[in-house]
């Protein structure tokens, strides 16, 4: 197999928010070398756009960006993810690829694709990659164990810095501590370190210095790459916490995880009961994550947010179908959706005035409300 | 009962099987207007913004048969091969058309979801036959009976290389092709893309209208029989998961290695998930492995005729222009 030929396998693989780091950790941890691709900058983006089939979704095109920066900074090896559709990523491996190749890389793709209930044969591709390293199943099994336990804290710091960012009384405060808690599980070598390790994240967002400002919540649904990844959906979830707003999403690291890499026996049941939310407008799978936004959206709004964002790559099918559905979904249920089709063009400055005006919204109908019933009560 | 079907979408490979079937349980089968410039309008109006072409002329076609029908036949299709799909707008159509039209009738959006084996095919039916109250045998009889008729459209694309348009439009005088093997001389186009673009006189800007009207020969995935197509995606190092892209691949592999064809048009809508991926991969291949003339149409609600035009005429004086030099050579040679 090709990687006899290779001397050193250097492994790299597409970023989307997070992720590199659980990837990293499984990699490193098997003996591999990892060459993640620099983070996604405007050139990235330039690099993805010039290379691409015009047409292609953005996150298509952004990984190419970042595979032409991997393997400029010497990556040989990329691992990409596969799928069996209906949608457009389970094919992408295979076109992108081909533009690689016609660019003159030299290079080794190798796609995972979704083992439909055989996690071993994962852990077999795992082994095949690693195979010059003698790794035994355990070491295999102990180094995606790790890895998962890394993006379990992940989601948790996700999840705390959206709780204290609109509330923060120093701006910036909750990003440093962020940014600190990240680099830290990025080098936890041992699992043994990592098990306190959620205690300490709680602890490091309590010594924030927070104000008691009310603030308005609201959820983020819709297409996952552009949910999870910030370069491309402008750093949402930050802009919108400066905004005092209090966001939560419907998608993260670890459900990613779930859904593309692990047998579906392993998938949560209350995932299923909640898809069924979205039954009276949407009324089946659609492919992607077209079903589970609208579902998203109910179930937001049964959860008291007070607003929800829908994010969606220009052009991305399921989400398509999905938007239909939400002018009845918004009326129905209450709660007002903003709709955001993300492309190569969009850019930051618009993008603030635009979330400046929806909050704007949910706050004077939340005045509207309260104000009525304080009315209704006298 | 009078039950409407749109005369967009899977019109084009299953219209006849859907109507034998309807008319031998004893309904009417009423068909929307040909595709024109009110039902495109209101299919804008209507369908959700960011959707492809086709999709928002589909919802004008329901507009067009609202009032006119008892009931809307808005199949959800998932899948009509094994391990395959349609694309994602195909399984969410029956939503998008109730999340988007206002008072709409009864809509019959019977599952067909071939994705587990052919054989789910009974459920389909089953399911029809039960929607429409009539119970298993002559459901059984009808599926038989238009079984056989669609049997004898496919015949008549594949062996007659007829395209569908002058199959279904009955009414129309049926003009014999300009195909490949019954006319050497001619210069021969691969003429790829979904057939409910390709077929559909409006939305192709009557794009097989003039290349008849220029004399120029074509075949369409539609002609060439399975055996072929899958023969041409053998070379695919995945599987592919979408029916009508790998149909288009197929086809055009196949013929590209038997250097049979002068050019290669592939017509795409404008914001089409799979035709971004195929028509990427077909384009690469020519590129590397031939050099054949090759035009990329994409439609969509914005493309002016004048454009597409000059971008045919264009391509076709390439293909003239080089038949005439080939043939200059052979008689030098
Ligand atoms: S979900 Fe959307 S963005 Fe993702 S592959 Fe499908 S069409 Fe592209
Ligand atoms: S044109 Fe493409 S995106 Fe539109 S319905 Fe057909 S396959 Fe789907």
């Amino acid at each position: 197999m090709f990687w006899k030929d290779v001397d050193i396998l250097k492994i790299t693989f597409p970023h989307m928010g997070n992720i590199y780091i659980p990837l990293k950790t499984i990699f490193e941890n098997l003996g591999l070398e990892v060459i993640p691709p620099p983070f996604c900058t405007r050139r990235t983006l330039e690099l993805g756009v010039a290379y691409s089939p015009e047409f292609a979704c953005l996150p298509l095109k952004i990984n190419i960006g970042n595979f032409i920066e991997a393997l400029e900074k010497g990556a040989n090896t990329i691992i990409m993810a596969g799928g069996i559709g209906p949608c457009r990523f389970g094919y992408y491996g295979e076109v992108q690829r081909e533009i690689l190749k016609d660019l003159g890389f030299n290079f080794e793709m190798i796609i995972l694709e979704p083992p439909q209930g055989h996690f071993f044969e994962l852990l077999n591709k795992v082994k095949c990659i690693s195979n010059k390293k003698n790794n035994s199943v355990k070491d295999i099994v102990r180094a995606i164990r790790l890895a998962w336990k890394k993006a379990l804290l992940l989601d948790q710091l996700d999840m705390e810095s959206f709780k204290t960012r609109p509330i923060e009384i120093t701006r910036g405060q909750t990003d440093k501590v962020y940014n600190w808690l990240l680099q830290q599980i990025n080098d936890i070598r041992h699992e043994d370190n990592i098990d306190n390790f959620k205690t300490k994240i709680i602890k490091a967002f309590s010594n924030i210095r927070i104000s008691d400002k009310a603030t308005i919540k609201v959820g983020i649904v819709g297409e996952i790459y552009t949910v999870l990844e910030p370069f491309v959906n402008l750093n949402i979830e930050k802009q919108l916490g400066e905004l005092g707003v209090e966001v939560s999403r419907n998608i993260y690291i670890t459900d990613w995880v779930r859904e593309n890499l692990l047998p579906a026996f392993l998938k949560p049941k209350d995932h299923t009961k909640m898809l069924q939310l979205a039954q009276p407008f949407i009324n089946c799978f659609i492919g992607g994550h077209g079903q589970e936004s609208v579902a998203q959206i109910v179930n937001f709004s049964k959860k008291g947010f007070d607003g929800v964002i829908h994010l969606l790559p220009f052009t991305c099918m399921p989400e398509i179908v999905a938007k239909s559905a939400i002018p009845r979904v918004s009326q129905q249920y209450c709660i007002p959706v903003m709709t955001v089709i993300l492309d190569e063009h969009s850019a930051e400055t618009g993008f603030r005035t635009r979330l400046e005006a929806f909050t704007d919204m949910i706050c004077h109908n939340k005045e509207v409300n309260d104000f009525a019933k304080v009315h209704s009560r006298n | 009962m009078k039950i409407g079907i749109p005369r967009a979408l899977f019109y084009y490979q299953f219209y006849p099987f859907w109507k034998i079937f309807f008319e031998s349980l004893g309904h009417n089968v009423i068909l929307s207007s040909p595709t024109n410039k009110e039902i495109l309008k209101k299919g804008i109006e209507l369908c959700v913004d960011d959707a492809c072409l086709p999709i928002k002329i589909f919802h004008g076609h329901v507009a067009d048969l609202m009032g006119k029908v008892d009931t809307i036949y808005i199949p959800r299709i998932v899948s009509i091969e094994p391990k395959e799909y349609i694309c994602p707008k195909f399984l969410g159509l029956p939503d998008m058309i109730r999340n988007s039209i206002p008072d709409l009738p009864c809509i019959m959006d019977t599952e067909l979801n071939l994705y587990r084996g052919k054989s789910k095919i009974f459920d389909y039916v089953f399911k029809l036959g039960k929607d429409l109250n009539v119970n298993k045998n002559r459901v059984l009889v009808a599926y038989y009976k238009a079984l056989k008729t669609q049997k004898q459209f496919e015949y008549q694309l594949t062996r007659e290389l007829r395209i569908p348009q002058d199959i279904l439009n009955e009414t129309r005088q049926i003009q014999k092709d300009q195909v490949l093997e019954k006319k050497p001389s001619h210069i021969k186009v691969l003429l790829l893309g979904h057939n409910y673009n390709i077929y559909d006189d409006f939305i192709s800007m009557g794009l097989i209208r003039k290349l008849r009207k220029q004399n120029i020969a074509f075949i369409t995935s539609e002609m060439v029989v399975k055996k072929n197509i899958l023969e041409g995606t053998k070379k695919l190092s995945k599987d592919m998961f979408w029916t009508l892209g790998k149909k288009t691949i197929g086809t055009a592999h196949y013929f590209l290695d038997r250097k049979k064809i002068d050019g290669i048009i592939h017509v795409a809508s404008f914001g089409c998930g799979p035709d971004s991926l195929v028509g990427e991969l077909i384009e690469k291949k020519i590129k590397r492995d031939y050099t054949i003339p090759f035009l990329s149409l994409n439609l969509d609600e914005h493309a002016g005729e004048t454009g597409f035009n000059t971008r045919l005429e264009a391509f076709l004086d390439v293909l003239e222009g080089r038949g005439y030099i080939e043939d200059n050579f052979s008689t030098y040679g």
